[in-house]
Protein backbone atom coordinates (compact mmCIF):
# COMPACT_ATOMS: atom_id res chain seq x y z
CA UNK A 1 0.00 0.00 0.00
CA UNK A 2 1.06 3.17 -0.74
CA UNK A 3 1.83 6.47 1.93
CA UNK A 4 0.86 9.62 1.47
CA UNK A 5 4.13 11.97 0.67
CA UNK A 6 4.81 14.64 2.94
CA UNK A 7 3.70 18.14 1.85
CA UNK A 8 2.39 16.84 -1.98
CA UNK A 9 -0.45 17.98 -3.30
CA UNK A 10 -0.40 17.93 -6.85
CA UNK A 11 -1.44 20.34 -9.35
CA UNK A 12 -5.12 19.68 -9.57
CA UNK A 13 -7.68 22.29 -7.56
CA UNK A 14 -8.96 21.50 -4.53
CA UNK A 15 -11.49 24.20 -4.28
CA UNK A 16 -13.78 23.35 -7.27
CA UNK A 17 -17.63 22.80 -6.21
CA UNK A 18 -18.37 19.50 -5.03
CA UNK A 19 -21.62 19.09 -7.52
CA UNK A 20 -19.45 19.82 -11.09
CA UNK A 21 -17.20 16.97 -10.27
CA UNK A 22 -18.37 13.89 -11.69
CA UNK A 23 -17.31 10.51 -9.60
CA UNK A 24 -13.22 9.95 -9.59
CA UNK A 25 -12.08 13.19 -11.45
CA UNK A 26 -9.83 16.66 -10.34
CA UNK A 27 -9.87 19.71 -11.72
CA UNK A 28 -7.65 21.78 -13.22
CA UNK A 29 -6.66 24.54 -15.10
CA UNK A 30 -4.65 23.21 -18.07
CA UNK A 31 -5.95 21.58 -21.21
CA UNK A 32 -4.03 18.36 -21.61
CA UNK A 33 -3.69 17.38 -25.39
CA UNK A 34 -3.84 13.62 -25.46
CA UNK A 35 -3.59 12.01 -28.87
CA UNK A 36 -4.01 8.08 -30.60
CA UNK A 37 -1.78 9.60 -33.27
CA UNK A 38 -0.41 12.32 -34.98
CA UNK A 39 -1.98 15.54 -35.14
CA UNK A 40 -3.62 15.42 -38.72
CA UNK A 41 -3.15 19.05 -41.03
CA UNK A 42 -6.22 19.71 -42.63
CA UNK A 43 -5.92 23.47 -45.09
CA UNK A 44 -9.26 25.01 -44.82
CA UNK A 45 -9.65 24.91 -48.19
CA UNK A 46 -9.72 21.11 -48.35
CA UNK A 47 -11.53 20.62 -44.89
CA UNK A 48 -14.87 19.13 -45.63
CA UNK A 49 -17.56 17.42 -43.35
CA UNK A 50 -19.83 15.05 -44.21
CA UNK A 51 -22.77 13.41 -43.08
CA UNK A 52 -23.91 10.28 -44.32
CA UNK A 53 -27.79 8.85 -43.78
CA UNK A 54 -28.50 5.13 -42.91
CA UNK A 55 -29.63 4.76 -46.87
CA UNK A 56 -26.23 6.24 -48.39
CA UNK A 57 -26.95 10.01 -49.16
CA UNK A 58 -24.55 12.40 -48.42
CA UNK A 59 -24.38 15.43 -47.58
CA UNK A 60 -21.21 17.91 -47.47
CA UNK A 61 -20.14 20.90 -46.36
CA UNK A 62 -17.46 22.76 -47.15
CA UNK A 63 -15.10 25.33 -44.94
CA UNK A 64 -16.97 27.95 -46.68
CA UNK A 65 -20.60 26.33 -45.92
CA UNK A 66 -20.05 25.29 -42.76
CA UNK A 67 -19.35 28.93 -41.04
CA UNK A 68 -21.90 30.01 -43.22
CA UNK A 69 -24.06 28.36 -40.91
CA UNK A 70 -25.86 29.80 -37.38
CA UNK A 71 -23.54 28.97 -35.00
CA UNK A 72 -23.96 28.72 -31.13
CA UNK A 73 -21.13 29.83 -28.23
CA UNK A 74 -21.48 27.82 -25.07
CA UNK A 75 -19.73 27.20 -21.93
CA UNK A 76 -19.76 23.88 -20.69
CA UNK A 77 -17.70 21.03 -18.39
CA UNK A 78 -15.57 18.82 -20.08
CA UNK A 79 -14.66 15.51 -18.29
CA UNK A 80 -11.75 13.32 -19.26
CA UNK A 81 -11.40 9.60 -19.03
CA UNK A 82 -8.32 9.95 -17.64
CA UNK A 83 -9.79 11.79 -14.43
CA UNK A 84 -9.60 15.41 -15.43
CA UNK A 85 -12.01 17.74 -15.72
CA UNK A 86 -12.13 21.36 -17.04
CA UNK A 87 -14.71 23.51 -16.03
CA UNK A 88 -16.26 26.56 -17.35
CA UNK A 89 -14.91 26.09 -21.03
CA UNK A 90 -16.39 28.33 -23.86
CA UNK A 91 -16.63 26.84 -27.39
CA UNK A 92 -18.28 28.34 -30.35
CA UNK A 93 -19.80 26.05 -33.01
CA UNK A 94 -22.47 24.42 -35.09
CA UNK A 95 -25.11 22.44 -33.59
CA UNK A 96 -25.45 19.29 -34.91
CA UNK A 97 -29.33 19.82 -34.55
CA UNK A 98 -28.46 22.71 -37.09
CA UNK A 99 -26.46 19.81 -39.60
CA UNK A 100 -29.06 17.38 -38.95
CA UNK A 101 -32.16 19.68 -39.85
CA UNK A 102 -30.53 20.35 -43.66
CA UNK A 103 -32.54 17.54 -44.36
CA UNK A 104 -30.88 14.50 -43.95
CA UNK A 105 -32.63 11.41 -42.98
CA UNK A 106 -32.93 11.01 -39.12
CA UNK A 107 -34.10 7.23 -38.95
CA UNK A 108 -31.46 5.21 -37.71
CA UNK A 109 -30.53 5.74 -33.91
CA UNK A 110 -27.14 5.47 -34.22
CA UNK A 111 -24.48 7.60 -35.35
CA UNK A 112 -20.14 6.84 -35.91
CA UNK A 113 -18.20 9.98 -35.96
CA UNK A 114 -14.79 9.95 -37.95
CA UNK A 115 -11.99 11.89 -37.88
CA UNK A 116 -9.09 12.90 -40.20
CA UNK A 117 -6.36 10.43 -39.07
CA UNK A 118 -8.48 7.73 -38.43
CA UNK A 119 -10.27 8.17 -35.40
CA UNK A 120 -13.70 6.86 -34.38
CA UNK A 121 -16.20 7.01 -31.70
CA UNK A 122 -19.90 5.86 -31.57
CA UNK A 123 -23.12 7.58 -30.20
CA UNK A 124 -27.09 7.09 -29.85
CA UNK A 125 -28.49 9.80 -32.25
CA UNK A 126 -30.29 11.70 -29.08
CA UNK A 127 -27.20 12.01 -27.30
CA UNK A 128 -26.39 14.46 -29.75
CA UNK A 129 -29.52 16.35 -30.43
CA UNK A 130 -31.71 18.56 -28.68
CA UNK A 131 -28.74 21.09 -27.77
CA UNK A 132 -26.55 18.27 -26.33
CA UNK A 133 -23.83 18.41 -29.45
CA UNK A 134 -21.54 21.26 -31.90
CA UNK A 135 -19.12 20.69 -34.41
CA UNK A 136 -16.84 22.76 -32.98
CA UNK A 137 -14.11 25.70 -34.65
CA UNK A 138 -13.33 27.97 -31.81
CA UNK A 139 -11.86 27.41 -28.15
CA UNK A 140 -12.32 30.44 -25.65
CA UNK A 141 -12.39 33.01 -28.55
CA UNK A 142 -9.80 31.35 -30.60
CA UNK A 143 -9.30 29.54 -33.38
CA UNK A 144 -9.49 25.85 -32.40
CA UNK A 145 -5.50 24.78 -32.10
CA UNK A 146 -4.95 21.86 -33.88
CA UNK A 147 -3.34 19.80 -31.04
CA UNK A 148 -6.82 20.41 -29.75
CA UNK A 149 -8.45 18.84 -32.81
CA UNK A 150 -8.90 21.95 -34.90
CA UNK A 151 -10.29 22.92 -37.60
CA UNK A 152 -12.79 21.44 -35.94
CA UNK A 153 -14.19 18.85 -33.31
CA UNK A 154 -17.16 17.22 -32.51
CA UNK A 155 -18.49 18.74 -28.70
CA UNK A 156 -20.21 16.49 -26.58
CA UNK A 157 -19.74 17.73 -22.90
CA UNK A 158 -22.30 15.51 -21.53
CA UNK A 159 -20.28 12.59 -22.15
CA UNK A 160 -15.90 11.20 -21.25
CA UNK A 161 -14.51 13.79 -23.61
CA UNK A 162 -13.15 11.23 -25.75
CA UNK A 163 -16.53 11.07 -27.27
CA UNK A 164 -15.53 14.31 -28.42
CA UNK A 165 -13.68 13.44 -31.90
CA UNK A 166 -11.01 15.69 -32.74
CA UNK A 167 -10.54 16.30 -36.25
CA UNK A 168 -14.17 15.60 -37.31
CA UNK A 169 -14.49 15.28 -40.77
CA UNK A 170 -17.55 12.44 -41.13
CA UNK A 171 -20.91 11.94 -39.66
CA UNK A 172 -22.21 7.95 -40.64
CA UNK A 173 -25.74 7.52 -39.13
CA UNK A 174 -27.10 4.02 -39.06
CA UNK A 175 -29.45 1.55 -37.44
CA UNK A 176 -26.93 -0.35 -36.16
CA UNK A 177 -24.18 0.54 -33.30
CA UNK A 178 -20.37 0.17 -34.03
CA UNK A 179 -18.14 0.85 -31.56
CA UNK A 180 -15.50 3.41 -32.20
CA UNK A 181 -11.87 3.14 -31.74
CA UNK A 182 -11.76 3.31 -27.89
CA UNK A 183 -14.87 1.64 -27.68
CA UNK A 184 -13.52 -1.33 -29.34
CA UNK A 185 -9.96 -1.03 -27.49
CA UNK A 186 -12.20 -1.48 -23.94
CA UNK A 187 -13.51 1.79 -23.08
CA UNK A 188 -17.06 1.96 -21.84
CA UNK A 189 -19.70 1.59 -25.13
CA UNK A 190 -21.42 5.04 -23.75
CA UNK A 191 -19.52 6.98 -21.14
CA UNK A 192 -21.44 8.95 -18.93
CA UNK A 193 -19.06 10.22 -16.51
CA UNK A 194 -21.93 10.38 -13.53
CA UNK A 195 -21.94 6.96 -13.62
CA UNK A 196 -18.63 6.86 -13.89
CA UNK A 197 -18.94 4.27 -17.43
CA UNK A 198 -14.89 4.55 -18.24
CA UNK A 199 -14.71 0.69 -19.27
CA UNK A 200 -16.34 -1.84 -20.73
CA UNK A 201 -18.37 -4.06 -18.20
CA UNK A 202 -18.37 -0.49 -15.79
CA UNK B 1 5.02 -2.67 2.11
CA UNK B 2 2.81 -5.62 2.28
CA UNK B 3 3.59 -8.23 0.68
CA UNK B 4 6.86 -10.70 -0.41
CA UNK B 5 7.76 -9.18 -3.90
CA UNK B 6 6.54 -11.23 -6.71
CA UNK B 7 8.23 -12.79 -9.49
CA UNK B 8 7.58 -10.69 -12.35
CA UNK B 9 6.13 -7.71 -10.48
CA UNK B 10 8.15 -4.90 -10.76
CA UNK B 11 7.91 -3.67 -6.77
CA UNK B 12 7.58 -0.16 -5.48
CA UNK B 13 10.45 0.46 -2.90
CA UNK B 14 10.61 3.44 -0.54
CA UNK B 15 13.49 5.31 -1.30
CA UNK B 16 14.78 8.19 1.43
CA UNK B 17 16.44 11.35 -0.07
CA UNK B 18 20.13 11.86 1.88
CA UNK B 19 21.11 14.64 -0.44
CA UNK B 20 19.94 17.51 -2.50
CA UNK B 21 22.36 18.98 -5.06
CA UNK B 22 21.76 22.72 -7.43
CA UNK B 23 22.46 22.03 -10.17
CA UNK B 24 21.21 25.15 -12.30
CA UNK B 25 18.78 27.66 -10.64
CA UNK B 26 16.08 24.98 -11.95
CA UNK B 27 17.80 21.97 -12.04
CA UNK B 28 18.18 19.14 -8.75
CA UNK B 29 19.78 16.41 -8.36
CA UNK B 30 19.02 13.95 -5.33
CA UNK B 31 20.44 11.45 -3.97
CA UNK B 32 18.45 8.56 -2.63
CA UNK B 33 19.21 5.47 -0.27
CA UNK B 34 16.84 2.51 -1.65
CA UNK B 35 16.91 -0.39 0.60
CA UNK B 36 16.35 -3.25 -2.02
CA UNK B 37 17.57 -1.65 -5.02
CA UNK B 38 18.70 -4.06 -7.10
CA UNK B 39 21.41 -1.70 -8.67
CA UNK B 40 21.03 -0.47 -12.90
CA UNK B 41 22.49 0.19 -15.99
CA UNK B 42 23.90 3.52 -17.19
CA UNK B 43 20.67 5.16 -19.25
CA UNK B 44 17.87 3.43 -16.93
CA UNK B 45 15.09 5.01 -15.91
CA UNK B 46 12.87 5.01 -12.59
CA UNK B 47 9.13 5.76 -12.02
CA UNK B 48 8.13 7.99 -8.96
CA UNK B 49 4.82 7.70 -7.49
CA UNK B 50 3.62 10.66 -5.28
CA UNK B 51 0.49 10.25 -2.90
CA UNK B 52 -1.52 13.26 -1.53
CA UNK B 53 -3.55 12.93 2.02
CA UNK B 54 -6.48 12.19 0.09
CA UNK B 55 -5.18 9.11 -2.19
CA UNK B 56 -4.53 11.09 -4.82
CA UNK B 57 -1.62 9.53 -7.00
CA UNK B 58 0.85 11.06 -9.54
CA UNK B 59 3.53 9.00 -11.06
CA UNK B 60 6.16 10.46 -13.72
CA UNK B 61 9.48 8.89 -14.86
CA UNK B 62 13.33 10.01 -14.06
CA UNK B 63 16.42 8.99 -16.02
CA UNK B 64 18.87 7.76 -13.02
CA UNK B 65 22.27 10.04 -13.35
CA UNK B 66 24.73 8.66 -11.64
CA UNK B 67 26.06 4.37 -12.61
CA UNK B 68 25.29 1.79 -9.98
CA UNK B 69 26.61 2.38 -6.50
CA UNK B 70 25.09 -0.31 -3.58
CA UNK B 71 21.74 1.07 -3.08
CA UNK B 72 22.09 4.65 -4.22
CA UNK B 73 19.63 5.87 -6.89
CA UNK B 74 20.54 9.47 -8.06
CA UNK B 75 18.45 11.79 -10.48
CA UNK B 76 18.34 15.07 -11.82
CA UNK B 77 15.52 16.60 -12.03
CA UNK B 78 14.08 20.14 -13.82
CA UNK B 79 11.70 22.18 -13.03
CA UNK B 80 8.39 21.81 -14.99
CA UNK B 81 6.08 25.41 -14.40
CA UNK B 82 3.17 23.38 -14.60
CA UNK B 83 4.32 19.65 -13.80
CA UNK B 84 2.43 17.23 -11.39
CA UNK B 85 5.61 16.17 -9.75
CA UNK B 86 8.86 18.72 -10.79
CA UNK B 87 7.77 21.06 -8.64
CA UNK B 88 7.74 19.01 -5.66
CA UNK B 89 11.05 17.21 -5.87
CA UNK B 90 12.62 20.88 -6.31
CA UNK B 91 10.21 22.94 -4.31
CA UNK B 92 9.68 20.78 -0.95
CA UNK B 93 11.09 17.80 -0.81
CA UNK B 94 13.34 17.69 2.20
CA UNK B 95 16.30 15.80 3.35
CA UNK B 96 14.97 12.65 5.04
CA UNK B 97 11.68 12.56 2.88
CA UNK B 98 10.60 9.19 1.88
CA UNK B 99 9.06 8.49 -1.98
CA UNK B 100 7.93 5.33 -3.78
CA UNK B 101 10.37 4.58 -6.77
CA UNK B 102 10.46 1.40 -8.54
CA UNK B 103 12.63 0.20 -11.47
CA UNK B 104 15.39 -0.11 -12.89
CA UNK B 105 13.27 0.18 -16.26
CA UNK B 106 13.92 1.32 -19.73
CA UNK B 107 16.63 -1.42 -21.01
CA UNK B 108 16.27 0.27 -24.76
CA UNK B 109 18.59 3.03 -24.21
CA UNK B 110 21.24 1.47 -21.79
CA UNK B 111 24.57 1.97 -22.34
CA UNK B 112 27.68 0.17 -20.94
CA UNK B 113 31.25 0.05 -22.15
CA UNK B 114 31.06 -3.17 -23.38
CA UNK B 115 29.41 -2.19 -26.13
CA UNK B 116 31.95 -0.26 -27.25
CA UNK B 117 31.87 2.77 -29.49
CA UNK B 118 32.63 5.09 -30.62
CA UNK B 119 30.05 6.87 -28.31
CA UNK B 120 27.88 9.78 -29.28
CA UNK B 121 25.74 11.30 -26.82
CA UNK B 122 23.62 14.55 -27.67
CA UNK B 123 21.24 15.93 -25.16
CA UNK B 124 18.87 19.02 -25.27
CA UNK B 125 17.82 20.64 -21.57
CA UNK B 126 17.58 17.71 -18.98
CA UNK B 127 18.42 14.90 -21.73
CA UNK B 128 21.72 15.06 -20.68
CA UNK B 129 20.64 12.94 -17.71
CA UNK B 130 20.85 9.49 -18.71
CA UNK B 131 23.82 10.61 -21.18
CA UNK B 132 25.49 12.07 -17.98
CA UNK B 133 24.67 8.47 -16.20
CA UNK B 134 26.70 6.89 -19.38
CA UNK B 135 29.59 9.52 -19.60
CA UNK B 136 30.25 8.66 -15.93
CA UNK B 137 30.69 4.94 -16.24
CA UNK B 138 32.53 4.94 -18.82
CA UNK B 139 34.95 6.77 -16.57
CA UNK B 140 34.70 4.93 -13.72
CA UNK B 141 35.23 1.93 -15.82
CA UNK B 142 38.74 3.54 -16.65
CA UNK B 143 37.17 2.38 -20.55
CA UNK B 144 39.07 3.45 -23.16
CA UNK B 145 35.70 3.77 -25.95
CA UNK B 146 36.23 7.51 -26.99
CA UNK B 147 32.94 9.70 -26.33
CA UNK B 148 31.59 13.07 -27.63
CA UNK B 149 29.06 14.52 -25.47
CA UNK B 150 27.30 17.45 -27.09
CA UNK B 151 24.71 19.07 -24.72
CA UNK B 152 22.29 22.49 -26.01
CA UNK B 153 20.95 24.64 -23.38
CA UNK B 154 19.59 28.46 -23.56
CA UNK B 155 22.20 29.66 -21.62
CA UNK B 156 25.81 28.99 -19.78
CA UNK B 157 24.30 28.97 -16.22
CA UNK B 158 21.37 26.80 -17.51
CA UNK B 159 24.34 24.28 -18.51
CA UNK B 160 23.75 21.05 -16.05
CA UNK B 161 27.04 19.19 -14.72
CA UNK B 162 29.39 22.31 -16.15
CA UNK B 163 32.17 21.64 -13.63
CA UNK B 164 32.39 18.08 -13.81
CA UNK B 165 32.16 18.15 -17.56
CA UNK B 166 35.01 20.23 -17.86
CA UNK B 167 37.31 18.09 -15.67
CA UNK B 168 36.75 14.93 -16.99
CA UNK B 169 37.10 16.76 -20.49
CA UNK B 170 40.00 17.79 -19.62
CA UNK B 171 41.41 15.31 -16.96
CA UNK B 172 40.35 12.03 -19.11
CA UNK B 173 41.66 10.89 -22.66
CA UNK B 174 39.40 10.22 -25.18
CA UNK B 175 36.32 12.46 -23.77
CA UNK B 176 35.04 15.15 -25.47
CA UNK B 177 32.73 17.44 -24.31
CA UNK B 178 31.02 20.22 -26.38
CA UNK B 179 28.14 22.41 -25.34
CA UNK B 180 26.07 24.71 -27.71
CA UNK B 181 24.26 27.89 -26.38
CA UNK B 182 20.95 28.72 -27.90
CA UNK B 183 19.43 31.85 -26.43
CA UNK B 184 22.41 33.77 -24.82
CA UNK B 185 26.31 33.34 -24.59
CA UNK B 186 28.87 34.61 -22.23
CA UNK B 187 31.04 37.01 -23.46
CA UNK B 188 33.73 34.94 -23.57
CA UNK B 189 32.47 32.26 -25.08
CA UNK B 190 34.58 29.71 -26.71
CA UNK B 191 31.64 26.71 -27.50
CA UNK B 192 29.18 26.44 -29.72
CA UNK B 193 25.91 28.84 -30.46
CA UNK B 194 22.75 27.52 -32.00
CA UNK B 195 20.06 25.05 -31.91
CA UNK B 196 21.92 21.41 -32.78
CA UNK B 197 21.02 20.96 -36.42
CA UNK B 198 22.46 18.64 -39.51
CA UNK B 199 25.57 21.09 -40.36
CA UNK B 200 26.95 21.22 -36.61
CA UNK B 201 26.15 17.25 -36.04
CA UNK B 202 28.42 17.27 -39.59
CA UNK B 203 31.26 19.08 -38.12
CA UNK B 204 30.88 17.93 -34.16
CA UNK B 205 29.59 14.59 -34.23
CA UNK B 206 31.50 11.46 -35.24
CA UNK B 207 31.20 11.03 -38.75
CA UNK B 208 28.91 8.35 -39.77
CA UNK B 209 32.04 5.59 -41.49
CA UNK B 210 33.13 5.18 -37.68
CA UNK B 211 29.78 4.05 -36.95
CA UNK B 212 29.04 5.53 -33.24
CA UNK B 213 26.64 4.43 -31.00
CA UNK B 214 24.16 7.37 -30.69
CA UNK B 215 22.44 8.73 -27.63
CA UNK B 216 19.97 11.01 -28.22
CA UNK B 217 17.53 12.38 -25.26
CA UNK B 218 15.44 15.47 -24.88
CA UNK B 219 12.19 17.32 -26.04
CA UNK B 220 10.44 15.71 -28.68
CA UNK B 221 11.57 18.68 -31.19
CA UNK B 222 15.11 18.07 -30.36
CA UNK B 223 15.31 14.58 -30.47
CA UNK B 224 13.41 14.42 -33.32
CA UNK B 225 15.64 16.88 -35.28
CA UNK B 226 18.59 15.37 -34.27
CA UNK B 227 17.47 11.94 -35.07
CA UNK B 228 16.90 12.79 -38.48
CA UNK B 229 19.53 14.77 -38.92
CA UNK B 230 22.10 11.66 -38.01
CA UNK B 231 19.90 9.95 -40.32
CA UNK B 232 20.91 11.75 -43.50
CA UNK B 233 24.34 12.03 -42.54
CA UNK B 234 24.70 8.39 -42.91
CA UNK B 235 24.31 6.89 -39.54
CA UNK B 236 22.42 3.85 -39.53
CA UNK B 237 18.56 4.25 -37.60
CA UNK B 238 20.06 0.86 -35.63
CA UNK B 239 22.64 2.81 -34.11
CA UNK B 240 20.72 5.61 -33.02
CA UNK B 241 18.40 5.31 -30.09
CA UNK B 242 16.32 7.91 -29.01
CA UNK B 243 14.19 9.08 -25.66
CA UNK B 244 11.66 11.57 -25.74
CA UNK B 245 10.80 13.84 -23.14
CA UNK B 246 6.96 14.44 -23.83
CA UNK B 247 4.73 17.19 -22.52
CA UNK B 248 3.93 15.86 -19.17
CA UNK B 249 -0.16 14.78 -19.33
CA UNK C 1 4.95 14.67 -41.00
CA UNK C 2 3.90 16.04 -37.64
CA UNK C 3 5.59 14.03 -34.63
CA UNK C 4 5.53 16.29 -31.67
CA UNK C 5 3.28 14.77 -29.54
CA UNK C 6 5.16 10.90 -29.23
CA UNK C 7 7.07 9.70 -27.91
CA UNK C 8 9.37 6.26 -27.84
CA UNK C 9 8.04 3.18 -26.65
CA UNK C 10 11.11 3.23 -23.67
CA UNK C 11 8.63 5.52 -22.13
CA UNK C 12 6.10 2.83 -21.38
CA UNK C 13 9.31 0.29 -20.34
CA UNK C 14 7.34 0.63 -16.66
CA UNK C 15 3.90 -0.27 -17.79
CA UNK C 16 5.19 -3.01 -20.41
CA UNK C 17 6.69 -4.65 -17.17
CA UNK C 18 3.19 -4.42 -15.33
CA UNK C 19 1.78 -5.89 -18.36
CA UNK C 20 4.28 -9.01 -19.45
CA UNK C 21 5.62 -9.14 -16.17
CA UNK C 22 9.41 -8.14 -17.29
CA UNK C 23 11.42 -5.66 -19.61
CA UNK C 24 10.75 -5.53 -22.59
CA UNK C 25 11.62 -2.16 -24.23
CA UNK C 26 14.71 -4.27 -25.95
CA UNK C 27 12.66 -6.89 -27.73
CA UNK C 28 12.24 -6.56 -31.07
CA UNK C 29 8.70 -6.93 -32.78
CA UNK C 30 8.06 -6.95 -36.40
CA UNK C 31 4.79 -4.61 -37.82
CA UNK C 32 2.51 -7.01 -39.98
CA UNK C 33 1.56 -3.96 -41.74
CA UNK C 34 5.25 -3.11 -43.46
CA UNK C 35 7.08 -5.62 -42.48
CA UNK C 36 9.20 -3.41 -40.83
CA UNK C 37 11.43 -4.94 -37.20
CA UNK C 38 11.83 -2.61 -34.84
CA UNK C 39 12.53 -2.52 -30.91
CA UNK C 40 9.45 -1.89 -28.81
CA UNK C 41 11.70 1.07 -27.03
CA UNK C 42 12.03 2.29 -30.48
CA UNK C 43 7.80 2.42 -31.41
CA UNK C 44 5.92 5.39 -31.12
CA UNK C 45 3.98 6.16 -28.52
CA UNK C 46 0.47 8.19 -28.23
CA UNK C 47 -0.49 8.65 -24.41
CA UNK C 48 -3.97 9.23 -24.60
CA UNK C 49 -6.96 7.48 -22.84
CA UNK C 50 -5.20 4.13 -23.04
CA UNK C 51 -1.14 3.92 -24.11
CA UNK C 52 -1.21 3.62 -28.30
CA UNK C 53 2.22 2.27 -29.99
CA UNK C 54 2.70 2.66 -33.34
CA UNK C 55 5.31 1.14 -36.13
CA UNK C 56 8.46 3.82 -36.30
CA UNK C 57 7.85 3.32 -39.78
CA UNK C 58 4.57 3.37 -41.35
CA UNK C 59 2.58 4.46 -38.60
CA UNK C 60 0.23 1.57 -38.46
CA UNK C 61 -1.31 0.68 -34.58
CA UNK C 62 1.11 -2.53 -33.20
CA UNK C 63 -0.51 -2.52 -29.79
CA UNK C 64 -2.97 -0.55 -27.69
CA UNK C 65 -2.91 -0.73 -23.96
CA UNK C 66 -5.44 0.43 -21.59
CA UNK C 67 -5.71 0.30 -17.77
CA UNK C 68 -9.24 -0.61 -16.64
CA UNK C 69 -10.31 -1.91 -13.26
CA UNK C 70 -9.16 -5.14 -13.74
CA UNK C 71 -5.94 -4.83 -15.18
CA UNK C 72 -4.62 -4.11 -18.69
CA UNK C 73 -6.59 -4.52 -21.96
CA UNK C 74 -4.13 -5.51 -24.50
CA UNK C 75 -4.87 -5.45 -27.91
CA UNK C 76 -2.49 -6.46 -30.73
CA UNK C 77 -2.94 -4.95 -34.04
CA UNK C 78 -0.42 -4.86 -36.56
CA UNK C 79 2.08 -7.42 -34.49
CA UNK C 80 3.46 -9.74 -36.52
CA UNK C 81 5.74 -11.57 -34.01
CA UNK C 82 7.03 -10.34 -31.00
CA UNK C 83 10.48 -12.16 -30.08
CA UNK C 84 10.56 -12.64 -26.38
CA UNK C 85 14.77 -13.68 -25.22
CA UNK C 86 15.29 -16.17 -23.25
Amino acid sequence: MSFPTRGFRGRRQLDAPADRIPPGQYVTDDFPVLSAGPTPRVPLEEWRFTMTDPLGSERSWTWADFTALPTETVTVDIHCVTKWSKLDTTWEGVSLDTLLADGTDRAGGHVLFHSYGGYTTNLPLEDVTGGKAWIAFNYDGQPLDPEHGGPARLLVPHLYFWKSAKWVDRATLSDSDRPGFWESYGYHNYGDPWREQRYQGD
Amino acid sequence: MAGAALPGRLNWLIARATEIIEETQRVRSIVLDCPGWPGHLPGHHIDIRLTAEDGYQAQRSYSIARPADDEEVVITVELVDEGEISPFLIEDLRIGDRIEIRGPVGGYFVWEPSRGGPLQLIGGGSGVVPLMAMLRARVRAGSDVPVRYLSSARSHDDLIYRSELESVSSEVEGVEVLHTLTRSKPPDWTGLEGRVDRVMLARQAWPSFTRPLCYVCGPTGFVETVANSLVSLGHQPSRIKTERFGPTN
Amino acid sequence: MDNERHLDGNALAGLFHDVFGREMTHECGCCSHCGAMNQLGAAWVFRAAGDVVRCPNCESIVMVIVQNSDGFRVSFESLRWLQISA
